[in-house]
């Protein structure tokens, strides 16, 4: 089923958001498709019928009360920032 | 004078509540021992400043005859829990550097028991990695020596910091987190015991997020009793955690000598694997053993999906993973390269700031996630997660707790099973289906191999019974009277 040739690595680090430099792309697909053929035997799983298990947590999950319970922490929040200025995270110009 | 790097938690309590000696001198014994144990790579951080200032609360709540249940227990902490003002890296260059301003809740609970922190413990980058060689920080070297080499050992992963701290009697107690044997690996390799409650034990709120519906904090120590100690302080119900468990934590310590008599022991057939060396299917053999004589009955037992389970979990697992570390992207905190746009910072920071392992999990997970193969891969896995669980549900209709052995080998050298990552991921086959499943497991030394190593038991209860698995385990730490110390501490002694 899977084949990490050279466009689906690029395909894939691009939804990963990693840079991944043309002398890597072979080693780094051969890697990936070791993983995911050792993965494959997953598909000989007879799972007709079976209910897919996001969590072992049987504990209903709650609705907390709608309430503010934190913030006005603004300086906290910025403080490990690489860059940031009057109360704002700072990025690169997106708008041209 | 006594070693005061080698007490149990028991004895050191006793020691401080009868003045024999002070929480500061427990703590200061520790921070020497650590000085000359740096080699061992077992800190990221050392925070003796921390440590000497708690320690110095905690002699004067001895005064006012006012101790807490951990009070002076010098502990390492895994440096994945977010720590107030002191750096927490998970041990990535993404991270480093990043000063959290505010405390996990499982670090909390233990500060307000009285532990004292010694230091932030390494382990393998973003919990990925059953060696401790994946940290940005360097390896870890386990304290244990082979009997036929020089060569040094992994202590186990991916809390191999914690693990090393412990056997090494440079913490008392240490945290760790298991998302698919992260514990009990590491204490298998390192002679220690090492527990994983059941998912939702702990809170998860300040754990630097790997896989959040596997991830779960437990506890080291050298002994079960000290596991139960911990485990106690760090266990919890946590508004601030939606998956934590509204339940009322047992006072484990007090729990732990009740015996097997009577209890019925599952021995699952799918474990006995062809691979497994002959030394390993012994100690599991000598394991069951112990248990019949004890009076115990002895139940074989299928959990047909077991082979299935560690396939499963290197798609849940990446996938979650891929989703969490979303976060790291430069802006907010962590490393920032900047490139030529936005995008481009975004995939220069991570390209620079995570190493291949964690790179490697990010794509394998976008890849199980996109559009085409979600069905085939992801929901599948979710599908045989079921049927894992349902192996187990079965079992336990019939049986108390399970007995495995904790791992398929002893400690191996430092850059073994490097070139390929799947004979890495080999080294949770025994421990990973608890993750999938969501129960308490835990890892309890038995014996020796022949190479002098030591090697684990693994116990795994119901959800929440973390009870009869502490009995269990503290039976077998009875019954095997393994006493064997590492080659670092019998040499230090000498």
């Amino acid at each position: 089923m899977s084949v990490m040739d050279q466009k689906t690595v690029r395909k894939v680090a691009r939804l990963a958001q990693i840079e991944v430099q043309d002398s890597e792309i072979e080693a780094v697909g051969k890697k990936l498709e070791g993983i995911l053929g050792f993965v494959e035997q997953l598909s000989e799983v007879n799972t007709d019928n079976v209910e897919p298990l996001a969590s072992v947590n049987e504990i209903p999950l709650v609705l907390r009360e709608d309430a503010v319970t934190d913030g006005g922490i603004a300086d906290k929040v910025l403080k490990n920032a690489p860059e940031s200025q009057e109360g704002f995270f700072v990025v690169s110009k997106i708008v041209e | 004078m006594t070693d005061l790097t080698a007490l149990s938690v028991s004895e050191a309590l006793a020691g401080m509540k009868n003045k024999d000696f002070s929480a500061v001198e427990l703590t200061k014994a520790h921070l020497d021992a650590m000085e000359k144990a740096r080699h061992l790579n077992a800190y990221i951080l050392e925070t003796p400043e921390i440590a000497l200032k708690q320690a110095a609360e905690s002699d004067k709540r001895y005064a006012a005859g006012t101790a807490l249940p951990l009070d002076g227990i010098p502990t390492g902490i895994k440096d994945l829990f977010c720590t107030e003002g002191v750096q927490t890296t998970a041990a990535s260059k993404i991270l480093e550097g990043f000063i959290p301003t505010y405390e996990s809740t499982v670090t909390s609970k233990l500060f307000a028991d009285g532990a004292v922190m010694l230091g932030k413990t390494n382990l393998d980058e973003f919990a990925m990695g059953s060696s401790n060689t994946t940290s940005y920080f360097g390896n870890v070297v386990n304290p244990w020596k082979a009997n036929d080499s020089d060569a040094d050992l992994v202590p186990g992963g991916s809390s191999g910091g914690s693990a090393a701290a412990v056997a090494a009697n440079i913490a008392m107690l240490s945290t760790g987190t298991d998302t698919g044997g992260s514990i009990r690996q590491p204490a298998a390799f390192c002679g220690i015991a090492g527990i994983r409650p059941t998912y939702g034990r702990c809170s998860r709120w300040g754990v630097v997020a790997f896989a959040s519906s596997l991830d779960q904090a437990g506890a080291f120590g050298r002994s079960v009793e000290d596991c139960a100690h911990m485990l106690k302080s760090m266990s919890g119900y946590d508004p601030k955690d939606s998956t934590s468990a509204k339940l009322d934590v047992p006072d484990f310590p007090a729990l732990i000598e009740q015996g097997v008599k009577g209890l019925k022991v599952g021995i699952p057939k799918e474990y006995r694997l062809d691979e497994t060396p002959a030394e390993i299917n012994a100690i599991w053999e000598q394991g069951i053993e112990w248990l019949r004589e004890a009076g115990a009955e002895i139940v074989d037992i299928s959990l047909p999906h077991t082979k299935y389970a560690l396939p499963a979990y290197y798609i849940v697992a990446p996938a979650e993973a891929s989703s969490n570390l979303a976060r790291y992207d430069g802006v907010r905190y962590g490393l920032r390269v900047d490139g030529k746009d936005l995008a481009e910072t975004y995939c220069k920071s991570r390209a620079e700031g995570f190493g291949d392992e964690v790179k490697r999990r990010i794509m394998v997970g976008s890849y199980v996630l996109s559009a085409g193969y979600y069905d085939a891969y992801y929901i599948q896995a979710q599908k045989v997660r079921r049927l894992i669980q349902d192996d187990f549900k079965k079992a336990y209709e019939k049986v108390d707790f399970i007995l495995t052995p904790a791992t398929p080998s002893s400690a191996f050298a430092i850059g073994e099973n490097e070139d390929d990552p799947i004979k890495m991921y080999l080294n949770d086959v025994f421990t990973v289906t608890v993750n999938m499943a969501g129960l308490p497991g835990m890892s309890v030394p038995a014996g020796l191999d022949k190479r002098g190593l030591p090697l684990g038991l693994q116990v795994i209860g119901r959800p929440f019974d973390e009870v009869t698995v502490l009995r269990a385990c503290r039976f077998i730490e009875r019954a095997s009277a393994f006493s064997a110390k590492p080659q670092f501490v019998i040499n230090k002694a000498a």
